[in-house]
């Protein structure tokens, strides 16, 4: 037989990428109420009960920022990578019997689920700030470029450390059971509920290790402009996102192997 | 032709590794067939899963140079809460055909009826089993694994599937696997043994059948008074 050809490679990896992503929508959010639309309204809900328990309790710390854009910023940053991570876990596991089929390899099923999850948290944040902004609750973003390249940086980490973790969720189920309360504890340090700038020196340089803080202030940069002092390093999380990722697909490969898989 | 070059397949157990497929060699020429008779654990699936390309080699070559199906009637890959129907979608994705035209077909096969539109979940294991052969006979392959899922089943079903696979498909490879060499018997030209991680080949089912025998040990009988 022929070696298959670069242009029918890449028609094959669409049509199982296609496949795996109908699949997991209708198994996730069916064809009951509202379906697929769920996708989006889950994260929606998420943030908005995130955001209206912030303003009930001032989390803003007595600064000036507007409460509902502090909010909206910081908890769409956490979603993007704590429902991947959480999607992928225990993904080997689970879809083993999928590689009967030759063309779908544990890779793709990680990967559709990560862009479903961040598709969703993608467009539960546009909308959440279309539907502010048309309220007059919040203002347009200062740097919309700057929000953008922070938000896709942020989906590349979420993306990564879903490879990474929910490959080494293979080897053994304790990594899955110490995600979630990492996950947790993660939350309250990922820069969603504070400013780098409200903590002291020391703080700041410890709290700025984790490389999704970054993203958070970079986000709030766009978001707020000149009204905040953001602290924030691209370069240092494109490099945690090159390492998380080099070592996700290695981790992935070596996992799939040892499941005897692909 | 496809063809597996000093294979061998190792998994990790508790104490160590074990070595299921010990240096196997094999070949399959395109619309030739073969039976593989093995006893229980005698690495008859694992084989099934290298030739699908489910699992990898620990060493070895696998050359595919015909498209090789899916276990047949194997239901393990439906999602459990998906529709019959969004099933055969899903695969028909997968291998880049258009479902729509395969309804009927599936429909008239499987005689679920309003079953096809219900979750695979509420489903007997015979209805699994039907719509899992529908779907392997959806898509179109050079070569058919067989896993003896044509031994479940009503005599119906068992007609269907001989039609479908053995009549309309005769000019398809497949490779059988059983522990029944009377199955081997009734549809493969040539077969083979797998005893102790190797595979032995014969040119004749009977030889195959011979062989078969003298390496099993013997069935206890039981005595009825």
């Amino acid at each position: 037989m022929a070696q298959t050809t670069f242009v029918r490679s890449l028609q094959i990896q669409r049509q199982v990428w296609h496949a795996l992503l109908m699949r997991e929508v209708i198994t996730r959010f069916g064809r009951e109420n509202l379906g697929v639309l769920w996708m989006i309204g889950e994260p929606m809900i998420f943030t908005l009960g995130v955001m209206a328990l912030w303003s009930a309790a001032g989390m803003s710390h007595g600064s000036s920022l507007p409460i509902v854009a502090f909010a909206i910023t910081g908890y769409s940053s956490v979603l993007v990578w704590r429902n991947t991570v959480n999607r992928c876990n225990s993904g080997i596991q689970q879809n083993l019997s999928l590689l009967y089929h030759r063309n779908v390899r544990v890779l793709d099923v990680f990967v559709t689920r990560i862009l479903l999850e961040v598709s969703g948290a993608t467009a539960s944040f546009v909308l959440l700030t279309i539907a502010f902004l048309a309220l007059e609750w919040i203002t347009v973003p200062v740097d919309l470029l700057t929000v953008v390249s922070a938000w896709l940086l942020l989906c590349w980490f979420g993306g990564a450390l879903a490879i990474l973790i929910g490959a080494a969720s293979a080897y053994s189920e304790l990594v899955d059971r110490l995600w979630h309360p990492a996950a947790y504890l993660l939350f309250p340090l990922s820069g969603a509920a504070f400013m780098v700038d409200w903590l002291p020196p020391a703080g700041r340089d410890v709290v700025l290790l984790l490389p999704m803080v970054h993203g958070t202030e970079m986000v709030r940069e766009g978001f707020f402009g000149g009204v905040v002092t953001t602290y924030h390093d691209p370069a240092y999380l494109v490099v945690c996102n090159l390492v998380l990722t080099l070592l996700g697909l290695f981790v992935l490969r070596d996992a799939a192997r040892r499941r005897g898989g692909k | 032709m496809i063809r597996l070059e000093s294979v061998c397949k190792d998994y990790g157990v508790r104490h160590g590794r074990r070595r299921v497929l010990d240096h196997v060699n094999f070949q399959l020429g395109r619309g030739r067939n073969v039976g593989i008779l093995g006893r229980n654990g005698a690495g008859k699936s694992t084989l099934i899963r290298l030739l699908s390309g489910a699992e990898t080699p620990s060493s070895g070559r696998i050359h595919r140079g015909m498209s090789v199906s899916w276990p047949l009637a194997f239901t393990g890959a439906f999602q459990a809460h998906l529709t019959g129907i969004d099933n055969l979608k899903f695969v028909c994705r997968v291998y880049g055909v258009d479902w729509k035209p395969l309804i009927p077909f599936v429909e008239e096969f499987t005689e679920l009826g309003l079953y096809l539109r219900e979750p695979v979940l509420h489903y007997s294991v015979g209805m699994s089993m039907r719509l899992a052969f529908a779907l392997s006979m959806a898509i179109e392959f050079d070569c058919f694994l067989i896993d003896e899922g044509m031994a479940v089943g009503d005599a119906r079903f068992g007609g269907k599937c001989h039609v479908e696979l053995f009549q309309k498909r005769k000019d398809r490879a497949f490779i059988l696997v059983s522990h029944d060499p009377h199955i081997v018997k009734t549809y493969c030209e040539r077969a083979a043994v797998l005893h102790g991680g190797q595979l032995h080949d014969f040119d004749s089912v009977d030889e195959a059948y011979a062989f078969y025998e003298a390496v099993q040990p013997p069935v206890p009988t039981v005595q009825f008074d």
